[in-house]
This record gives C-alpha cells, structure tokens and sequence, in this order.
C-alpha cells in the first residue's frame, strides 16, 4: 500500500533546510510558498531516502480570494506519496514557477492550467493554450467565468 | 493460326475488344472474389446483398463512382493531373496483348513477349509519379516517392527471375514458353516463382508492400485527390494489375492455357485466379513493411537470390540442353530451401533509427 | 557537382499536417510533423478537438449525477472511469462497500480491461499494416464481453454501472455461468492469435526496437500504464496501491525490458492473461448479500479533498476531489492518463520514419476523450 509520508516530518526537515518556505503545514498536506516552490521540489526529488520521483498530476482550485496549485509525487521505489501545495493571492495574473525542468509530465498539465484556469507558469518552456484556441476570452474553469 | 481466317487488322480489332472486355470483366471479378474473400478471412461475410450472392457489387461500385463529382484541387497541375490515369492504365492494356489465352491466340506472337511484358509494365509507373505530383499535395507526393522507389528496386530480381524462365524455355515468346513446359515451370524453378510473386505484389502495391497507398498513414497516398472516374481508373489500374501479374506468373510458371477435359481459355482463367486468391491471401495475413525495409528487403534478400537462381539454372541447362529431366525438381527444391534458410539468418531487415 | 557534392544533397525540411480526421489517429488528434523526406525531426501534437469541459460541468453536477459524464471519458473502457470515480468519492465520505459489490466491482475491471486490450491489439496491429485481419479477430472477441456487459447493465458502450458505495444493480443468475464459458474461449484465443503473431517477421522488423522509450524518461514524465511497465517499471497500482479487494487474488505484472513498441505489445497479452486469472479467481468466491451500500441518494461529503486512483486498462487514472458539503464537487480534477502518456511521444519518434509514426502512436494507445476531457 502507499503510504502517505508523514507531512509533520517532512514540514521540519523542509523549515530546516529551506526556513520560511513553508505556509502551513498541519493537515495532510504541504503548502509552499510559490517563491521557493523550486528550491523545495527539487529537495523532494533528489534526497535520499525521499526520491519522490513521479509526478502523479498537477491541478489548480480556485477558491475565490486564491487560487491553489496541487501537486501530488510518489515515490516508486519507496512506495510512498505526499501532496504539495502551492497559493497565489489575487486574480490578475497569478503565477507560479514551472517545474518542467524537473519532470517532463508537467508540459502538458501546467499548458491546461494556463488554458483553463489562467494561472501563469514562469520558465515554462511553450506556454500556450492546449484545448481552447489562442484568443478564448476568459479562463472557463474560474469560478467567476461568465460563457 | 487459322481460327480467325482474316486479315492483319480483322485479327487486331477482335483481340483488342476480347482484350478490353477480359480485363474488364476479370477486374470486376477479382474485385468481389477479393472482397468476398478478405471478408471470410477476417471472419465476417463481404459484400452479399447486390445481386445475389453479392455478385453485382463491383457493377453498383462502378455505377456509384461514374456518378461521382470530378474534383480537381485548385493549385494541382491541370494537364499532369488529368493525363495520370490514362498513362497508369496504358501499360496494363498493352501487357496483355502478348499473354496467350488458346494456343496460338494472342494479339500479337512477339517473339520477344516477355521482355516487352518487363519494358512496358515499368511504364505505369510513370502514370503514379504523375498523379502525385499533380495533386499538389504533400501526402499524395510522398506515396508517389514511395511508390517509383519500390518499382525501380523491385525491377531486378523480376527481370533476373524471369530471365532463368526464359533460360530454360529457350525462347522469350510468351507461347512458346507456355508450349515448352511439359513440365510446369513451377516445379523447375520454384526460387523463381517466390521470387516472381515477392517482386511482382511489390509492382503493383500490394500487401505486404502496398506502403504506397497505406491509408493508415497517408490517407490514400497518390491517388488521395481523384475522384469519380479517374479514381475509377486508378482502382482499376490496381486491379489490372494483379490480374496481369497473376496471367504472367500462370503463363510463366503455371503452364498457362494446359489442361485436360476442358477448354484451354478456362483453364487459363482458373489459374489466374487461384494466383490472385494467393495474393488475397498474403494481403489478410501480412503486416505491412516499412519503406527502407522494402528497399533492403529487394536489394539485399531478393536480388542475390535471383542472381544465384540465375547461375544455377544456367548450369543446369548448360548440362541438360534437351530439356531438363524431372528429377531436377529434387535438386531445385532442396537448393531453394537451403539458401532462403541460409540467407534469412543472415538478412537484417531495415536500417533503424537515423541520427536526427 | 563533384560526387561529394551531389552525395550531400541540400534538403529542407517540411511540414506534414496529420490533421484531425485522419484514418489511423485513434479519434480527433492532430500532428504536425517536421519531415525530412521521410525521417521525422520533430512533432507539435495539437489537442483540444474534443474538449467538452466535463470538469467544469461536475461542479453542476450532483456526485451520483456525475458518474454518466464519466462513462466518456476513455470511452473505450467506461468501467474503469466510473470505478475510479466512485473510489474518490468513497475516500472522501469514508463509505465501505459491502463484499458482493467488491467482488462484482473486481469482476467488471478486469473484463474491461480484457475489452480494452482487444482494441488496443486490434488498432495497433491494423496500424502496422494488417489489413483489418487482427483487428476483426479481437473484436470479435471484444462482441463477446461486450454481451455480458449488456447482460448486467444493458449497455454496450457507457454502462454507468458503478455507484457511489457499490454496483447499481446486481448480476442476472446467467452471468456467471456466461462469463467462465467465455474466459475458457478468450484463453483459447489468445493462445491462437499469439501463434499467428508472436514471431511473425514482419511485425517483429516493424516493431522490434522502435520508438523506444528509457526507464528514466517513463518515470520522469508520469507515463504509467502497460507503456511504463514495458519500459521496465514494475509499478502497477493494482499491487502497489491495492483498492478494492485487489489483495485477495494472485496474478503477475508483466514488465518488459526494452521499452519498443513489440515490449508494449507483448505486455497488454500477457495482462489480458492475468485478468483472466484474476476473474477466474474471483468467479469463485463471489459472496451473496447486498451490491451496494445504503446511502441518501443526495450525497453530501465532509469538507476536504481527496484522490481515488486506480489501474484503468492505459494507465492510472485518478479522480482529485474538492467537497464543500454540498451535493457538487468543488472542484473535480480529472489525472488524464492518455494526456501524460502523450507527453513521450516526442521523445520516442524521433528519427524514424512516417510508417513508425502511426505504429508508435497506435502502441500507446490513447483515447482522445481522455485527453481532452
């Protein structure tokens, strides 16, 4: 069964390396800060005895003050998963930092988050709209879109 | 021959129409025996509901695309793409003029038939390129590519086959090849029936060659911009084809027109069709090759075969010149089968991936 | 020109559009290929032609409501979308499903995923260039799973026979008996259509070494599904995740080596003979009692999130749900499998040629209602 990485233990071992980058870390899962979203990602993926290196899926929620961006990673060989969160406050072009660089999965997803929800992925490398044509007005899959 | 007492041109005119309305009649035929038998293949029945037992499907098929809107795209060479058709379809016609169907009753006696049937049949080709380049359509282009690609290296272990045929014939007359055997050629030179039929399915496109129109990748390749009665005319060219190829071999390798009991012209009919039936069904069972494989496939498998065919039934006729005895069936077997084996665990097909 | 010259022809590459309706792309998907005569030096997939904005159309939905939208998704196996669905929901409100029910669900997936393979057989091999033979050959065996399937839901194509805390409906007394006729036809089968392909020459020239895709390149772009595991990933949900009563029964996860297109072949056969093995087991020891656990019919989950994934027939497909305590998702996040599975496309094609494009892109197998969604 996978098991769910203890959130607790991985919230201090992540104040210690990187302090400040977490925004909250009781419940189930991590809530970054999308300035150090980069730094803590690469961490999860690269450590030792972590080596988080699946990338289930990523989604955005929009909750009307926020938007949140959810990734969730697995780790194959240690067969155990953890949700990462990260929020951008405000409405007008929120954006978050690509992670393509560190798994190849996200081109697609983060390309239907910017097409669906408008939240921009800086360093992605070819940000375009993937199911709506250029020049959709609006984001549909925002809570105040109007069709 | 005194069947037709005549002249020169009461001869030609008879032949021409028995020629056109064989053909015809023949590619209707090979049209629902191949639909009814892919059908029964694939186990699920073809076409039975026009007419019965489905038999006057290929007349509603030719009914059907006369009715059709002659399209013609707006950028395509007008005059190339107009002449196509008519210069695939030629050289078909003109391929039967030398296959006799009775002793002695062919259009014209050529006492070089077989290497007439090799120059002209090269011509159709001719007719493809044209239809692909003007379609103005990059997918018709690349099957056209294809396609002239396919038939020039397929040309040589044809012609190299056909060559130890005629070494043992001792003649090019397509009749008198017919008259010699009295024992089928098929059982003198078997390396050289496989080779005929691999070399002749990949002239006509047809599996596990027929890449050039492969409509899981190009749509329909070089005939994706015809329609109505040219595209009736390339189909019938496909067909054509295959009847004609399926004459040659009979006439080459099957005894064409001899027979007991019944009349020569219906036995020449039965074994053209139980040559198509073959190539019915190699085109259900086979996947399709890839071009480069095709390529290999003729230059590196076949033509080596051919030429030691060649060399091997030059020294046999070299010691025999009164006509090989039967017990050099034996011989040919075995040699066929030791040197497909022998070569297949040599031969890689295709090259792989290219450096991008 | 010098023969050195004319050896090195300036060529320019162009631009080959395989658009949207095409005969061999597996529903609405559009390429655009950069080719050099016939060697492919890259491709742009285009998606989006089927889009019909199902995740936004869930959070006007009620949950039960919902479970119809997801039969088309991946419309080639609706069974696994419903399951994966009501899983999610079930994690989020915490709700067990009685034991018939498991069983049945059990049952049910694996002869989707049976179902599912004889098309991704059938397609890949027709894209190859067997004329429709294999193809006609596994649907037919497709028409008899698919009869069963019509039997317990009256469906044939989007059966909507999962709920949320069960089955809808429980089997008719013929089912059983139906389906061990049919797993004893289906292990004929597979043994006579390995005979006919497993050494065919042309198929191994074909598909041997092509379009290989590296370990490492699998893992790091979420590829799961018979692709990962032909590519030497033993990951299978159904063993490393277990859901549902998966932990009862014994079966193997046949990973290949390689990472070619013939690897992903020879996976999705020899699953299908694990699923038969897994529904042999489970015909066995179906239990009697109830199909499905009582709920209101207007469900309303606690607060929170949850993801419910499960092994559907491509890969792992998984629901991420967002409740308020109303009837409506929040918000309902679709893992598209098919999606991710495409990111490796270009990676695998590279440098063959136009035929390897199809028979890549057939060996993945994907369904245009999953990727767009």
């Amino acid at each position: 069964m996978t098991q769910v990485y203890a959130v607790k233990d991985l919230a201090a071992r992540l104040e210690e390396r990187f302090p400040g980058s977490l925004e909250e870390s009781d419940g189930d899962s991590l809530v970054v800060r999308a300035g150090s979203l980069l730094a803590v990602m690469a961490y999860l993926k690269d450590t030792v005895g972590l080596e988080f290196d699946y990338l289930n899926y990523i989604t955005a929620v929009d909750y009307y003050s926020y938007f949140e961006v959810v990734y969730q990673l697995t780790s194959l060989t240690h067969n155990h998963t953890v949700v990462v969160k990260t929020r951008c406050q405000g409405r007008n072009n929120p954006s978050v930092p690509s992670v393509t660089g560190l798994w190849g999965g996200a081109d697609f997803q983060e390309r239907e988050i910017y097409d669906l929800m408008g939240i921009g992925f800086k360093g992605h490398p070819n940000l375009k709209r993937i199911f709506l044509w250029e020049g959709f007005p609006g984001h549909p899959l925002r809570k105040d879109f109007v069709p | 021959m005194t069947f037709w007492p005549g002249n020169y041109w009461w001869h030609w005119l008879f032949y021409a129409a028995v020629i056109i309305v064989f053909v015809l009649l023949m590619v209707m035929g090979a049209i629902y025996f191949e639909r009814r038998g892919l059908g029964r293949m694939q186990s699920r029945l073809g076409p039975n509901r026009t007419g019965p037992f489905g038999l006057l499907q290929p007349v509603a098929d030719a009914v059907k695309v006369l009715l059709k809107e002659n399209l013609v795209p707006d950028k395509a060479d007008k005059l190339v793409h107009w002449l196509a058709p008519v210069v695939a379809f030629a050289p078909v016609l003109m391929i039967f003029a030398v296959i006799p169907f009775q002793n002695g009753a062919l259009l014209a006696d050529l006492n070089i038939g077989i290497l007439f049937i090799v120059a002209v049949s090269s011509v159709a080709t001719i007719g493809v390129f044209m239809a692909g380049w003007g379609s103005s359509n990059k997918y018709s282009l690349l099957g056209a590519m294809r396609n002239v690609a396919a038939v020039v290296s397929y040309e040589m272990p044809l012609a190299l086959s056909v060559v130890a045929t005629v070494l043992v014939a001792g003649t090019m007359s397509m009749n008198g090849i017919v008259q010699g055997q009295t024992i089928p050629y098929i059982l003198l030179q078997p390396l050289g029936f496989l080779i005929f039929f691999a070399a002749g399915c990949a002239e006509i496109n047809r599996s596990p060659f027929d890449l050039m129109e492969a409509d899981q990748e190009l749509v329909a390749g070089f005939h994706t911009e015809y329609s109505g009665m040219k595209f009736a005319m390339f189909y019938l060219v496909e067909y054509a084809e295959a009847i004609a190829i399926s004459a040659i071999i009979t006439t080459l390798f099957l005894s064409g027109w001899k027979g007991p009991w019944l009349t020569p012209w219906l036995w020449f009919i039965i074994k053209v069709f139980v040559v198509f039936f073959l190539m019915i069904w190699t085109r259900a069972t086979f996947p399709r090759v890839r071009i480069d494989q095709l390529m290999a496939f003729a230059w590196k498998f076949l033509f080596p075969l051919a030429l030691i065919n060649l060399f091997v039934t030059a020294a046999q006729v070299l010691v025999w010149p009164d006509g090989l005895p039967w017990y050099v069936i034996f011989i040919n077997f075995a040699i066929m089968g030791i040197l497909i084996l022998a070569w297949s665990k040599l031969f890689k097909l295709g090259l792989g991936r290219s450096e991008v | 020109m010098t023969t050195t010259e004319m050896m090195t022809l300036k060529t320019e590459p162009f631009v080959l559009n395989f658009g949207p309706v095409h005969p061999s792309t597996h529903g609405v998907y559009r390429m655009r290929a950069t080719l050099d005569g016939e060697v492919i030096l890259d491709i742009e997939p285009v998606v989006g032609y089927l889009h019909r904005g199902i995740e936004k159309l869930a959070e006007e939905r009620t949950f039960s409501g919902f479970i119809p939208l997801t039969d088309r998704l991946d419309y080639i196996s609706p069974m696994s979308n419903n399951l994966a669905y009501c899983l999610a929901v079930e994690k989020l409100a915490g709700i067990k499903i009685p034991e018939r029910g498991e069983y049945l669900r059990v049952i049910m997936a694996e002869l989707q995923r049976l179902a599912n393979h004889c098309v991704a057989v059938g397609s890949f091999l027709n894209d190859c260039g067997a004329y429709y033979t294999p193809f006609m050959y596994t649907f037919r065996e497709r028409e008899k799973i698919v009869d069963l399937f019509d039997m317990v839901c009256g469906q044939r194509l989007t059966y909507n026979y999962m709920r949320i805390g069960g089955v809808s409906q429980d089997i008719p007394e013929e089912f059983l008996p139906a389906l061990k006729k049919l797993v004893k036809q289906l292990a004929r089968f597979i043994e006579e259509y390995e005979r006919l392909l497993k050494q065919n020459e042309i198929l191994l020239a074909r598909t041997k070494g092509v379009g290989i895709l590296s370990r490492e390149t699998a893992i790091n772009c979420g590829i799961s599904g018979p692709v990962a595991r032909a590519s030497g990933v033993a990951w299978d949900l159904r063993k490393a995740d277990s859901y549902s009563v998966y932990d009862r029964f014994q079966f193997d996860i046949p990973v290949g080596e390689a990472g070619d297109s013939y690897d992903r072949y020879r996976v999705r056969i020899e699953e299908m003979r694990q699923s038969l093995r897994i529904i042999e087991q489970a015909m066995k020891d179906v239990p009697g009692g109830p199909v499905r656990a009582e709920l209101p019919h207007l469900i309303r989950p606690p607060r929170g999130e949850a993801y419910g994934h499960l092994e559907a027939p491509k890969g792992e497909l998984g629901f991420y749900i967002v409740s308020d305590g109303s009837i409506a998702p929040y918000r309902c996040h679709i893992r598209p499998t098919s999606l991710i599975n495409l990111s490796a496309l270009r990676e695998m094609v590279k440098g063959w040629k136009v035929a390897d494009l199809i028979a890549i892109f057939g060996s993945i197998d994907i369904t245009m209602g999953e990727v767009d969604r």
